[in-house]
């Protein structure tokens, strides 16, 4: 079933052979498809993204507007996830949600990554008092629990989605500054930057040709990581009820409005619940096999 | 060996007395008008300004923010954080009443978390089956996706509500306390569990395993004679992480399970911006953890000797 | 384990055509070991040498049953005493581990638990083999007159010592008695002491000869390093490729070597050259009086250790060390870990500033520069390091990386024109253009040493400061780098601090030779004159230490260094 990477590449190689040309995705398809788990979280993925894009080409229902003769029904071929209380669809309910969370989401992880790529950066290269001083501003962050500080955060800018990926973005910039300061740390004291001095490169040159790229994969591999993490954290204070307001939909509202009814009801809760724990394993699988690649 | 204590000890402080002033800073400088947040938003426009003014004296509002934020220092370093604002009552004694409930919570998830987190990776250590560990090893994956709030309410719906085995809400006795604390658990074994089984695995491939290999000891001794220490002490390091997510996972299951405790009351501290009483919980939480990693920076030495070695010897310093 | 039959009794250790595979895809399996035999008798010291992959690690670990997971044994057969252990199960190998035939590993560094006393970890390896059980006092006193055996005089404050706190000599001899505490019959030695300094790799394996005498058991020692072979063994066995290529008493297979392979191999061995090597383009003539091209004077360099209580220590890496560097000529320096070498090669570049001293290039000083004059110095002055896989920044092609100087000093701007001279230097280096686009991870260890010469030479620098530049790789490489090495001076006029722990190498190329140890210099001349009539205790301790020094053309007769260690064993 699966192709054999190597008999495909043949051709390639002969040719003038460019590494992270043709040859090089050609195995790592051929890999990818040794890895069904992998494909699916892929898979699942991108749909998901897809729905936050364009909504309307997933379902034909509205989010909004329920059938209130149709209230709790189960779910079925007709709705997929059942409909809530107000008779709603709720697969459209998701698929509409995934807009509201994923963005939000998108923004945290940017605002983490961007801020705390960049500190990180300059605490590991300048060294001395500049890291010190930030190291410690870092452990600040680092010791208020981040759900309790994103919280902080929201009530002080006020309740929306957006404040909340302010809120999540500002609580994990510490982890992203934290493994980028370790990872520069590493690379700068590896043998090829000291080579790159030795050669006669100048500080800026350093650090933009070596430094910057080969500390990034580490952080890349957060960045992903944190995608799930972020999801949980903008869905967990959206079940709070700092978010986005009802009717709107947003994954963890979802699952908080129908909470009421689980003992009888359990599926509004339960199907946005379960599918947004199946991002979350997916991001997580991503950035394994991310990590597991770029391992030297 | 004291340098090192006392270096410890002062970055703890720090730590502490930086979050208070962040709070400070986010809670009471931030907000635009402060003496809005003690009023009920809804309520606001009907406030005169003469009670506004009232209460914001009664605040300290009125003072300029340095003489705010060196008088509420002052009183916090004894321990008062002035008073709730929904209650009228003493932050500290607002939280001191709840805390003993989330404790026994937290202490007895974080107790489940490091059982279920050693299974897992004794399992994935010893087995020699390759299926069991990549099914084991796919655990704390899943463990750490799973919103708290769902696998509260999948409990709830399979165990109170289906089979009827625990009561759904409240806290009364130890019965009402599994589901939670199960809930609990399991998030916070996550991380756990996947550096154990990191470590362990590590450990296992390690140059003094193969001695003892070749020493003639079997698999089971190896496991729990030589990878078990050694593997082991990597998971304090995380102690800090475990704390945030047993924190942040209480405040949803005690939110889920409608059990009293700090969870809950600082959700409704921040709903109805209870600003006080948050700053409290959250420089209590700070204070927690740089307990927690002072505890973990002082034993870990005793518990590994190349590290106790290290602090009275000296170790060498590179430029 | 079985009844001896009568007459000649079974060997020891006998595999037979024994083949194990790796896996390296889902139904894909990559042969290590292609119907590989050996066999030790009792009282036999058998040496297995090859080169980094050759699978003589994974032929000793099929033979241990300590393969790991992703191999499997596909044909053959492991014996000791006679009896088929091939198919048994871990639990089974237990009982022939330790109890049967003893394992001493590679590196004495790992190979030891860290957080458990050395006497534990000594007492386990008893009580696992004793077959009745015996009181705790009885597994301790075993323990030490382990620890004894293996020639740890103070066994009891060993006993109660962790890992760390010991030697890296000290850790082996504890190894050596964990192997030894089992009482086998046979010991197997991977690699023991090729993670120890010379003098203390000699202390070691006369150690272990000795315990072959006194103790009758057989021993099987893995080793790259050929000359430590020749040493000491009764027979070798030469691997390659999976495969056995040639096997015979030692000076059988000097006298009559019989594959082309171990011909290369003993070619290559520093210790059987008779002089240095001269370029491929004809003889040169050695440069006599020429000017001193770099100096350095009293250098001196502390580090700082943070100590307990408050207290600040030092640590003297270097101390007071002086080096002329005549043009044109090869300086070497050498000396065991510690010894401050690596120190003096990193401050003469100026990668590590010295607390005191002074390095001249020419007439321009070095020392104390601002990091824009010293940039400029770095046309003239180049340093190659140890570790090729560590200093060629992976992300970087081939192409990229010999141009980065170029780039960097804005030469060769022409997109062409740098693209010849890059060309230009792969071709000095014996690559070509057929390597421009390869990343460092598609090359074998000697071409990217390759590849970091040539772009130590992008600048036509003057000297070349090379930190164990030929350490890390195997003796057929070694050779051909250091052929190369000598050709590129020949060529371009080039001198050379050649930083190694191996005076065998030293001979191979240097003119003049700097001895150093604990921070000191402790003799410094020209190579004759250094190695042929050493000044200095130290230094003729280490000349002594070097493996298969006996075995030189120009030394002792072979027979007589035989004689001699035979004479030594009786």
């Amino acid at each position: 079933m699966t192709v054999e990477p190597d008999t495909l590449a043949a051709p390639a190689l002969s040719g003038s052979a460019r590494p992270g040309s043709g040859r090089a995705s050609l195995r790592r398809l051929g890999e990818l498809a040794q890895q069904p788990v992998l494909v699916a979280s892929w898979i699942t993925v991108l749909v998901v993204i897809g729905w936050a894009v364009a909504p309307r080409l997933f379902t034909s229902y509205s989010p909004y507007n329920g059938d209130s003769a149709a209230s709790f029904a189960p779910p079925s071929a007709e709705h997929w996830f059942g409909t809530d209380r107000l008779g709603r669809d709720l697969f459209a309910r998701t698929v509409y949600g995934a807009h509201t969370t994923l963005t939000a989401t998108l923004l945290a992880v940017l605002i983490a990554f961007g801020i705390g790529t960049v500190v990180g950066l300059i605490a590991g290269f300048s060294g001395g008092i500049v890291d010190i001083a930030v190291m410690r501003l870092v452990d600040v962050f680092l010791a208020i629990p981040s759900l309790l500080l994103a919280m902080v955060v929201v009530s002080v800018l006020g309740y929306s989605t957006q404040n909340i990926a302010l809120a999540v973005g500002i609580s994990s910039i510490a982890s992203f500054a934290r493994v980028m300061r370790a990872e520069v740390l590493t690379v700068v004291n590896q043998d090829y930057v000291k080579a790159a001095y030795g050669l006669g490169g100048g500080r800026p040159a350093v650090l933009l040709r070596h430094v910057v790229p080969n500390s990034l994969n580490s952080v890349i591999a957060l960045a992903a990581l944190e995608v799930g993490t972020a999801v949980l954290a903008v869905a967990s204070l959206g079940f709070l009820g700092y978010g986005a307001p009802p009717p709107q939909p947003e994954w963890g509202l979802l699952v908080a409005e129908g909470r009421d009814y689980v003992a009888t009801h359990p599926w509004p809760s339960i199907m946005p619940g379960l599918l947004l724990a199946l991002v979350v394993v997916a991001t997580h699988r991503i950035s394994t096999s991310y990590r597991k690649e770029h391992r030297r | 060996m004291l340098r090192y204590l006392a270096l410890k000890v002062g970055r703890a402080l720090f730590v502490v007395w930086a979050a208070f002033t962040l709070t400070f800073v986010l809670l009471f400088v931030l907000p635009a008008n402060p003496v809005d947040l003690l009023f009920d938003p809804a309520e606001l426009n009907t406030v005169t300004s003469e009670v506004r003014e009232q209460a914001a004296e009664s605040y300290g509002f009125n003072k300029p923010v340095l003489l705010q934020y060196l008088g509420r220092l002052g009183h916090a370093l004894t321990g008062d954080f002035g008073n709730s604002v929904q209650s009228g009552r003493s932050v500290t004694a607002t939280i001191l009443d709840v805390l003993p409930s989330t404790f026994v919570l937290a202490s007895g998830a974080l107790l489940l978390a490091l059982l279920i987190a050693f299974a897992i990776a004794l399992i994935a250590t010893s087995t020699r089956r390759a299926w069991v560990r990549n099914l084991v090893e796919a655990l704390p994956s899943g463990a750490v996706s799973v919103p708290v709030f769902l696998s509260g309410i999948l409990m709830l719906q399979v165990f109170s509500f289906q089979l009827g085995w625990f009561p759904a809400f409240g806290d009364r006795g130890a019965k009402s306390l599994v589901l939670p604390v199960i809930t609990l658990a399991i998030p916070v074994s996550g991380p756990i569990a996947q550096l154990l089984v990191r470590s362990f695995a590590t450990e296992f491939r390690s140059g003094y395993v193969t001695t003892s290999w070749a020493k003639g000891a079997t698999r089971g001794v190896i496991v729990v004679r030589d990878v078990f220490r050694n593997a082991s002490l990597p998971a304090l390091t995380i102690a800090g992480i475990t704390f945030g997510n047993l924190i942040a996972g209480s405040v949803i299951t005690e939110t889920v399970f409608a059990r009293q405790g700090i969870g809950r009351m600082t959700q409704a501290a921040i709903n109805t911006l209870d600003v006080p009483l948050v700053q409290g919980v959250v420089v209590l939480a700070a204070a927690s953890f740089a307990v927690i990693n002072l505890i973990v920076d002082l034993i870990y030495p005793l518990l590994d000797p190349r590290l106790r070695a290290t602090l009275t010897v000296g170790s060498p310093r590179a430029a | 384990m079985t009844d001896v039959p009568e007459g000649k009794p079974d060997p020891l250790l006998r595999i037979a055509d024994l083949a194990i595979d790796y896996r390296t895809g889902r139904r894909r399996w990559t042969p290590a070991v292609r119907g590989a035999g050996l066999q030790v008798d009792p009282g036999e010291f058998v040496s297995l040498v090859g080169e980094s992959g050759s699978g003589k690690t994974t032929l000793v670990q099929g033979a241990l049953g300590l393969l790991p997971p992703v191999a499997r044994i596909r044909a053959g057969s492991i014996a000791y005493s006679g009896v088929d252990v091939t198919d048994w199960n871990d639990q089974r190998m237990a009982r022939v581990r330790g109890n049967y035939v003893g394992f001493i590993p590679q590196d004495p560094n790992t190979s030891l638990n860290p957080v458990k006393k050395i006497g534990q970890q000594v007492i386990e390896a008893v009580r696992f083999n004793a077959p009745e059980a015996r009181t705790a006092a009885q597994h301790r006193e075993a323990a030490l007159e382990s620890l004894r055996t293996a020639g740890l005089g103070d066994a009891e404050r060993v006993f109660h010592q962790y890992a760390h706190e010991l030697s890296g000599g000290m850790k082996q001899r504890a190894l050596i008695a964990i192997a030894l505490a089992g009482e086998p019959k046979i010991i197997v030695a991977d690699e023991p002491t090729s993670a120890l300094d010379v003098t203390v790799q000699k202390v070691i394996l006369d150690h272990l000869v000795r315990l072959r005498v006194e103790l009758g058991i057989g021993i099987l020692l893995i080793t790259h390093d050929l000359g430590v072979a020749l040493d000491r063994s009764d027979r070798i066995l030469v691997m390659q490729d999976g495969r056995i290529v040639e096997e015979g008493p030692v000076r059988q297979v000097l006298e009559n070597t019989t594959h082309d392979y171990t011909r290369r191999l003993l070619d290559a061995a520093p210790a059987r050259q008779a002089g240095r090597l001269e370029p491929a383009s004809g003889p040169r003539t050695v440069p006599t009086g020429s000017p001193p091209v770099l100096r350095a004077r009293a250098l001196t360099k502390s580090y700082h250790l943070r100590g307990g209580r408050g207290r600040q220590r030092q640590l003297r890496a270097l101390d007071g060390a002086d080096l002329v560097v005549r043009r044109g000529t090869t300086h070497a320096i050498v000396g065991e870990s510690g010894a401050g070498k690596s120190t003096l090669a990193s401050i003469l570049v100026q990668f590590t500033a010295a607390d005191s001293g002074t390095v001249h290039i020419g007439d321009r000083k070095l020392t104390g520069l601002g990091r824009g004059q010293l940039r400029e110095s770095r046309r003239d002055l180049q340093f190659v390091f140890q570790n090729p896989f560590t200093s060629l920044d992976p992300r970087f092609t081939v192409g990229k990386l010999v141009a980065e100087p170029l780039r960097a000093f804005k030469l060769a701007t022409g997109k062409q024109e740098r693209a010849a001279r890059v060309v230009e230097l792969l071709r000095a280096v014996a690559l070509d253009e057929s390597h421009l686009h390869r990343l460092p991870s598609e090359l074998s260890g000697g071409q990217r040493q390759r590849v970091a010469i040539a772009r130590a030479l992008a600048l036509n620098p003057g000297i070349l400061v090379l930190d164990e530049a030929v350490s890390a790789l195997d003796v057929s490489v070694q050779a051909q780098i250091l052929q190369l090495l000598v050709d590129l001076q020949a060529e371009f006029g080039l001198s050379y601090v050649f930083v190694t722990h191996d005076l065998g190498v030293v001979r191979l190329i240097a003119d003049d030779v700097t001895v150093m140890r604990g921070g000191v210099v402790v003799e410094t001349g020209p190579v004759e004159e250094v190695l042929r009539s050493p000044r200095h205790e130290y230094t003729r301790e280490l000349l002594e230490a070097v493996p298969g020094a006996g075995f030189t053309g120009s030394g002792a007769s072979e027979g007589e260094r035989v004689g001699t260690l035979i004479a030594r064993q009786a």
